[in-house]
């Protein structure tokens, strides 16, 4: 009973921390307090101060108002590689776990082939193919992503496929596609949401570190791994711009992570 | 009477993993199993574990893959029970959901009718109309057999296997289902295999009983005439073994 206090409490400030960052990010796109892609000579550089609550950066472009639209990039990055990943990798791993046999030793050899590979490579791989650029590194990202979603799905199938209720539903008439969608997907709903929330936060910081190499989002476009790679260079003369997209970023995993570890059972 | 399940010659193979090597050795599990079964009777079939048992159930209800000889069914979907009533029912849907889920597959029953069959089966098997919203988590073992009960005659079978339906449950739940399933019998003219391990419960409700010993069937009859008159050595061991010796020697 203690426990379970405990873990509510976690999810619960995870739930709290996510609602906020994902508020913000809604709010960013009808309202920034500048133009994200202003620049403004006078204010280079700026500290902190409350006209500019995060400063601003070597172009003098508001910091907050970037980390506002840069969230959004990030987010859209990070929950279309997430859909990708979840959408293919639930596809996968529900019929090899639940057929089994030469289809799954066939498409788990691919998965492994794809998992050898570190998913920063495998995404360079396919932006130097399909060139740099938003939707790509969302596709290499996702493309990424499968085999470890695959690999949860199919371990959960493998267990359940065997469960006397999937015989019974068998004997109920129920198609493969049924028992494999309809019988038995609900129940590993709350380990591919946890799952798919770990996933999430790697993509937030693989989409930083594609944009950290200059190879993910272009500018001006903002997202906070470009902007972090940009803050890098003035750490010591103007460290508060490094801070407002780190401290965005922290706050972003944070929440995801705590929720994850609240779903697990 | 005419004959609901006829089996001939039914051989029945398992892959088994031999480790060290790729390849897979072929086990039989049954050998020349042949018995029919009557309209209406409660046929048991008794052994110890690993004696193909469960396997027969499977092969009758066409979930082995490897098997060779015939099986004749009058019934097109006969049922099963499980033993265990803990996992036979999915826990992320309700009472209600996995009561109407035979019929969305295999009949064009609307929606609101196949409701008030689901509720309807549910009194049948002693259960209150308000477990429909409830989940498999929060019923007794007791309680979620009937249920198992209850989805398995929701397409009127005629004939219903019975997996060891009470070895997972108290003594005195045992006698509970075992007098509903007995009762359902009669309602719907059910005829049932009933697969345990505990002669008791099979002189109880049976009419005729099948021993089974390594994938064979070594003695079957009637049922008093097993109990009172055992011929296979193995059938008075397994006698002897229950503590039933004594009345046969009377």
């Amino acid at each position: 009973m203690e426990k379970r206090k405990k873990r509510n409490a976690g999810f619960i400030a995870g739930c709290v921390i996510t609602g906020i960052m994902l508020t913000l990010t809604v709010i960013g796109f009808f309202y920034t307090p500048y133009d994200p892609e202003a620049m403004s000579a006078a204010d280079k550089l700026a500290g902190i101060s409350p006209r500019h609550i995060m400063g601003c950066d070597n172009f003098g472009r508001d910091i907050f108002s970037r980390v506002l639209k840069g969230a959004q990039t990030t987010l859209i990055v990070a929950g279309g590689t997430v859909l990708i990943g979840t959408v293919f990798g639930v596809l996968i791993g529900a019929f090899t776990g639940y057929f089994g046999g030469l289809l799954d030793e066939g498409l788990m050899r691919v998965m492994d082939a794809l998992f050898a590979f570190p998913s920063l490579l495998l995404a360079l791989v396919f932006v130097s193919l399909f060139g740099s650029g938003t939707y790509q590194v969302i596709l290499a990202l996702g493309i990424a992503f499968i085999p470890s979603f695959s690999r949860i799905v199919r371990s959960e199938y493998l267990r359940c496929r065997n469960l006397d209720y999937v015989k019974s539903a068998r004997l109920a008439g129920a198609s493969h596609l049924r028992i494999m969608f309809v019988h038995i997907l609900p129940n590993i709903y709350t380990v591919l949401l946890s799952s798919i929330m770990i996933g999430f936060n790697n993509a937030v910081l693989a989409e930083a570190g594609l944009t950290y190499l200059s190879i993910g989002v272009q500018p001006p476009d903002a997202s906070l791994g470009e902007m972090l790679s940009n803050a890098q260079t003035y750490l010591f003369s103007a460290p508060w711009y490094a801070l407002g997209p780190g401290i965005t970023m922290v706050l972003l995993i944070l929440g995801f992570s705590l929720m994850a570890e609240g779903m697990k059972r | 009477m005419s004959s609901i399940l006829s089996v001939k010659d039914l051989n029945c193979f398992y892959k088994k993993e031999s480790p060290g090597s790729m390849r897979r050795k072929r086990v039989q599990i049954l050998h020349d199993v042949s018995f029919t079964m009557e309209q209406g009777e409660i046929l048991g079939l008794v052994g110890e574990s690993g004696s193909g048992k469960s396997t027969l159930a499977k092969a009758v209800l066409n979930m082995v893959p490897d098997k060779s000889g015939t099986i004749g069914c009058e019934d097109a979907y006969p049922q099963m029970v499980f033993q265990d009533p803990y996992g036979s029912l999915n826990p992320a849907k309700t009472i209600g959901w996995i009561l109407e889920e035979p019929l969305k597959n295999r009949s064009r029953m609307p929606k609101e009718e196949r409701r008030r069959n689901a509720a309807e089966m549910l009194s049948h098997v002693g259960l209150d109309e308000k477990f429909l919203e409830r989940f498999p988590g929060e019923l007794s073992g007791g309680q979620r057999q009937r249920v198992c009960i209850a989805a398995a005659l929701m397409l009127r079978p005629k004939l219903l296997i019975a997996d060891e339906p009470v070895s997972a449950l108290d003594v005195t739940i045992q006698a509970q289902v075992l007098k509903l399933l007995f009762s359902l019998k009669q309602d719907f003219g059910l005829s049932i295999l009933f697969i345990s391990h505990d002669l008791r419960v099979v002189y109880q409700l049976c009419d005729r009983v099948m021993i089974m010993q390594g994938g064979r069937i070594v003695e079957m009859g009637r049922s008093d005439d097993i109990y009172f008159r055992p011929q296979h050595p193995y059938t008075k061991q397994l006698l002897d073994a229950a503590g039933i010796q004594a009345y046969g020697e009377k």
